[in-house]
């Protein structure tokens, strides 16, 4: 079995003591919440930190609510499962309740949390590696080395985005609520994430994620997520497609598509070039066709992921075609 | 020889008889224990003052090894010793005729993953950060990673013991008249396969102990499946007595050919043990586990087929190309196996093949699940599907007017007694809706059949002997408890169960005072292992022969005691009763209280030793077995055109057992084998980078089907009661694979109209297919419009 190396774990009851216990630590430490993502990759030794501040006995950022003009906080020490379960997520967001749920397997959404999510390290087959194997690759730019072995003249790391809940709460329009020792900020999610797949968010070491903020979502709005693996349960995404559009009253004449994927690069794809294709029409199979082909021009899957990406660039016009089929018909 | 040669049995003892205990289904007796956590694999041990042992592993696919400095792993503290492979410099391998390994690399490595040195500490992680301080100067080689480049470049010697080359194993032998069968074909189908490389998985990983006493005993704890080869190989490469060591096998996690031959791990905890006087544990890491692989041989495989138009066998060529890796292995039988396997169910008029096993700097393949005759099986059966359909036959006609019979010889000499294949195609034909739904369901979902044959047991054991194959000692008490002594290995599948249920069946004990101590050597007699679903087969029939001989002491001291001959008594759960005066019965105890007192002790041994079988030629005795398995599968899939993705949404499973002793635990390995086939149908597939290194080590990136990827599955058990089997039992464990991925592959062709000769059948690989399926169609659309 892989060992973890060694670190203290420290357990706050507060954001405050967590906050405190960061000042106390600073750079030496991470924090923790579920852990699904973080353990392992200390097992792979891509983290070391002498000290852990787990935010699981903060319950104060365990909550799903209403808020006063019809948006929706959730705490960032939600599950995945209390999401995913979730009656008003289902009902109010339905494409976050579905990709909360399809993330890894059953075991891992009970520990996995919104906020953990949100901040899953990127992911590529020459990183998430041990050790032995990244020493006998010869390492990589995210780590020790200073080649890319997915682009191989590349300077910048292009380490797969792969969280299920970002691609659909961005085309939800979500922002994300931080605290440090500094003080508070909100961020809008789309603009969280960088494009450097070695640290790929803009938060700082000592910034809790404590909420993600879901304005109030137009009337007429249909949303939904694809997430595409090889299996049906604990791998992560190798595509996936968050969708939303907006129906004008008719309930078929179409304002807005927001369609983001992921399992590419370093960080989500907001497919642009929709609004002309789609404002004022039905989405008709032409239509349809239409958008579908912006994603297959804009979406560039890369070797990073040891799936075929001349397939995944092929299926992903297939894919969203499917979702907005879906919109069509939940109408 | 006493016996000629593949003696036909006269009469069927088997046929018509009742059981009492046999075909019930009751539990296994280490699973509630399993369940619980009760249950104690190796891991679980933890002796007083053990160390942990962790091996270093090269970092090149070939390597020189210059110098290895170890001095600053020594100074750490809480490091025990350290060993390389001047401290075991006594080769080893499976094989007797191709030991090329050593527990520790000597001279050089010869893939990623081969083991350098070896540490022993207080701790795991001790051992881990000794290893970062070995020093180790490498003069890096170049590597050969195909067979195509093993072929081309034989001055890169991968393995020093191959004699010409790269070459590891070649096997030609041709039976019939080729050119005749060739020359009176209506039709022949020549194609070219893939079978890429797969491994086992097992969840368990290996685990090893080692522990050297006072007295100078060896004592290894391990989850092998072959103690008894281990013990042996052990005693050699240690240069120790026989009878100095000991070997014991805890439950296994999993083995399925992945634990059935020595490794590293083992060799190092014993020396490791032997120089610091302290018991010594390895648990590999999950990533080890796919470094000792052994799993399937990645293929390349021609089969050229003629058949007469009604469907008929002519003659079958086949030429078959294999990735070896860096080691032996079980490579001279996989070699043998991937011809000699292929002979029935169906008959064959003239039969060549011609396989050669490459080395290649990899790490080297062995037996998984259907050893050998899984990838030609795979070929062979989609190819009769090919010729079925040019020729206008449904698939499963086609396989009944080839069937070869019972009681025969194929003609590469195996003997084949029963055979239920009729039986298993009738079977999935019914169960399946076969003549209703095949051909007639909707674009996208489909029906496909293939069937197969497979080894009760290997006739001969792995080195030469004239032990028997399998012994067993059977105890008594006078609580009416039993103990059964059995070297046979417990990896999951059964055995304890299946010797616990012989033992209740014959002597009318409770399956509660069974026990049964298996794979101990110093404890139980001997057994070769459980490989080559052998178990069933002979060390059921040991335990029947031991048994009996105590139920013959048991009847007659009832007998005396009831005043009644043995003839008249009989033997039921818990109790001995007159037939003639059911008033007179004794109970389990009493009846065992009398024979004890009667005889002295209350304890016999059994044993089971093969006759003389196979083919008249070098080669021909492998691939004997006492007895064949049949096996029939429809699988039924939906295939998404717009994606690629294939759904295998049920699998019906028809296989002749002989006679399900334990019909749950047949239906169980029927299950995981048709699992195991559908997986490396859809999913699994184990590659290496251009540096040699394995792309994903881990169970997250070497994909198995999860329970929601898992087809539906019926299991129709057929028993034709062979007349040699325990009761009529034959294998069930590995035979119930073969035809899974061939009537998978049949199916999508039957959904989609594409024919798969590559596995695994990933959406990238089923979309292209698919693509081009379009193209050719498009391109011969204007030309069918009929040149206008």
């Amino acid at each position: 079995m892989l060992r973890l190396p060694r670190f203290q774990y420290h357990a706050p009851r507060s954001l405050t003591g967590a906050l405190e216990l960061a000042s106390r630590h600073a750079n030496e430490f991470m924090y923790i919440a579920g852990g699904t993502d973080l353990l392992p990759n200390m097992k792979h030794l891509l983290f070391e930190p002498p000290h852990l501040i787990s935010l699981r006995g903060l319950r104060e950022l365990d909550f799903i609510e209403v808020q006063g003009g019809g948006g929706i906080r959730i705490g960032a020490l939600t599950t995945l499962t209390r999401i995913a379960e979730s009656d008003l997520a289902r009902r109010e967001l339905p494409s976050l309740a579905q990709a909360a749920g399809l993330v890894a397997g059953p075991q891992i959404r009970n520990m996995g949390t919104l906020g953990g999510n949100v901040c899953l390290d990127t992911r590529c087959v020459y990183y998430n590696q041990t050790l032995f194997w990244r020493k006998a690759l010869g390492y990589c730019l995210k780590k020790d080395g200073s080649q890319c072995h997915v682009v191989q003249s590349g300077k910048r790391c292009v380490a797969a985005h792969s969280a299920d809940t970002v691609p659909a709460l961005i085309t939800l329009g979500a922002a994300v609520e931080l605290q440090s020792p500094r003080g508070a900020r909100e961020i809008r999610l789309e603009d969280f994430f960088s494009g450097d797949g070695v640290k790929n968010t803009v938060r700082e070491a000592d910034e809790i994620i404590t909420a993600v903020r879901i304005p109030p979502q137009p009337r007429g709005r249909r949303a939904n997520y694809t997430k595409v693996r090889i299996r049906n349960s604990i791998d992560f995404p190798i595509l996936s497609i968050a969708l939303a559009v907006d129906f004008r009253e008719d309930g078929r004449t179409c304002d807005n598509v927001e369609l983001v994927m992921t399992a590419l690069g370093s960080k989500p794809r907001r497919i642009g070039n929709l609004h002309g294709v789609v404002e004022g029409r039905a989405l008709t199979a032409e239509v349809i066709q239409a958008v579908a082909h912006q994603a297959h021009r804009q979406a560039h899957p890369l070797t990073n992921i040891n799936v075929d990406p001349e397939w995944r660039r092929e299926v992903a016009p297939v894919y969203v075609r499917r979702a907005l089929e879906r919109a069509v018909r939940a109408g | 020889m006493s016996k000629k040669l593949n003696e036909m049995p006269v009469s069927n003892p088997n046929k018509g008889r009742t059981f009492k205990v046999v075909g019930r289904q009751p539990r296994k007796p280490e699973g509630l224990k399993k369940v619980s956590g009760e249950a104690l694999y190796t891991d679980d041990i933890v002796l007083p003052r053990m160390l942990h042992a962790k091996i270093l592993r090269s970092i090149h696919a070939h390597a020189r090894i210059r110098k290895i400095d170890a001095s600053k792993a020594l100074a750490l503290p809480g490091v025990h010793a350290v060993v390389t492979g001047n401290d075991m410099p006594i080769a080893y391998g499976i094989i007797p005729w191709t030991q090329d390994e050593y527990p520790l690399c000597t001279d050089k490595t010869r893939f990623v993953g081969d083991g350098v040195a070896a540490v022993a500490a207080v701790d795991e992680d001790t051992a881990n950060r000794a290893l970062e301080l070995i020093e180790v100067e490498y003069e890096v080689l170049p590597a050969v990673l195909s067979p195509e480049q093993a072929r081309e470049h034989p001055e890169i010697k991968v393995n020093e013991k191959a004699k010409d080359g790269n070459l590891s194993k070649h096997v030609f032998l041709e039976f019939g008249d080729m050119e005749g069968g060739f020359a009176r074909a209506d039709v022949v189908d020549e194609d070219h396969f893939y079978f890429e490389n797969t491994t086992h998985a097992p969840i368990e990983p290996h685990c090893a102990i080692g522990q050297y006493d006072r007295n100078g005993v060896l004592t290894v704890w391990s989850s092998t499946q072959v103690p008894h080869y281990l013990h042996r190989e052990l005693a050699r490469v240690l240069n120790l007595p026989q009878n100095r060591v000991r070997v014991i096998q805890p439950l296994v996690g999993g083995a399925f050919g992945g634990k059935s031959e020595p490794f590293d791990l083992e060799f190092c905890v014993a020396k490791l043990a032997m120089i610091t006087g302290r018991p010594v544990k390895i648990l590999y890491t999950r990533e080890e586990v796919f470094y000792s692989h052994r799993g399937r041989h990645p293929m390349e495989m021609t089969y050229r087929t003629g058949a007469t138009k009604d469907g008929k066998l002519t003659a079958i060529d086949a030429k078959i190309t294999f990735d070896g890796g860096a080691y032996s292995s079980f490579g001279l039988v996989t070699a043998y196996y991937s011809g000699q396997l292929l002979t029935a169910p169906y008959q064959m008029p003239a039969y060549r093949f011609d396989s050669s096993r490459w080395f290649t700097n990899k790490p080297a393949c062995g037996p998984k699940r259907g050893h050998g005759s899984v990838q030609p099986r795979f070929a062979f059966e989609v190819q009769l599907d090919k010729i079925a359909h040019r020729l206008n036959l449904d698939p499963i006609e086609l396989r009944r007017r080839n069937f070869i019979g019972e009681y025969t010889e194929t003609i590469n000499g195996l003997r084949i007694t029963s055979n239920g294949f009729l039986e298993c195609l009738d079977a999935v034909e019914k169960a399946s809706g076969w003549k209703e739904r095949r051909g007639k369901l909707p674009f996208g979902k489909g029906l496909g059949v293939a069937g197969s044959m497979y080894i009760s047991g290997t006739n001969y054991p792995i080195y030469p002997n004239e032990m028997p194959q399998s012994a067993v000692l059977v105890r008594l008490d006078r609580s009416g408890r039993a103990v059964i002594f059995c070297g046979a290995s417990e990896i999951g599948q059964g055995v304890n169960a299946m010797l616990a249920n012989i033992l209740c069946e014959e002597l009318g004990t409770a399956l509660a005072d069974v026990q049964v101590v298996s794979s101990d050597t110093d404890l139980t007699p001997i057994d070769l292992g459980a490989y080559s679903s052998r178990v069933t087969f002979m060390c059921g029939n040991a335990c029947i022969d031991a048994a009996r001989k105590l139920r013959k002491q048991i009847l007659e001291a009832c007998a005396e005691k009831l005043q009644t001959s043995p003839e008249d008594l009989d033997i039921l759960p818990g109790e001995v009763v007159c037939l003639k005066d059911t008033a007179k019965r004794l109970s389990t105890p009493e009846a065992f209280q009398l024979a004890e007192a009667k005889s002295g002790s209350l304890a016999a041994t059994g044993s089971f030793k093969t006759n003389p079988l196979g083919g008249d030629y070098r080669g021909g005795t492998i691939g004997a077995s006492p007895a064949y398995s049949f096996t029939a599968h429809v699988a039924e899939v939906t295939v998404d055109p717009g994606a690629g993705f294939v759904t295998v949404d049920r699998i019906w499973i028809a296989h002749d057992c002989g006679k399900a002793i334990n019909p749950i635990l047949v239906e169980g390995q029927m299950e995981g084998s048709a699992y195991m086939g559908c997986a490396e149908a859809i999913m699994e597939a184990q590659t290496y980078n251009s540096k040699g290194m394995h792309i994903g080590p881990s169970l997250l990136d070497y994909r198995i089907p999860t329970s929601l990827d898992t087809p539906e599955m019926q299991s129709l058990i057929i028993e034709s009661i062979d007349p040699e089997g325990p009761y009529g039992a034959k294998e069930a464990g590995e035979g119930p694979l073969h035809p899974s991925i061939p009537a998978v592959a049949n199916a999508i062709f039957d959904a989609v109209g594409v024919r798969l000769t590559r596995l695994p059948f990933t959406p990238a690989v089923v979309l292209k297919a698919l693509r081009e399926k379009e193209e050719r169609e498009r391109r011969a659309a204007p030309a069918a419009a009929g040149g206008q």
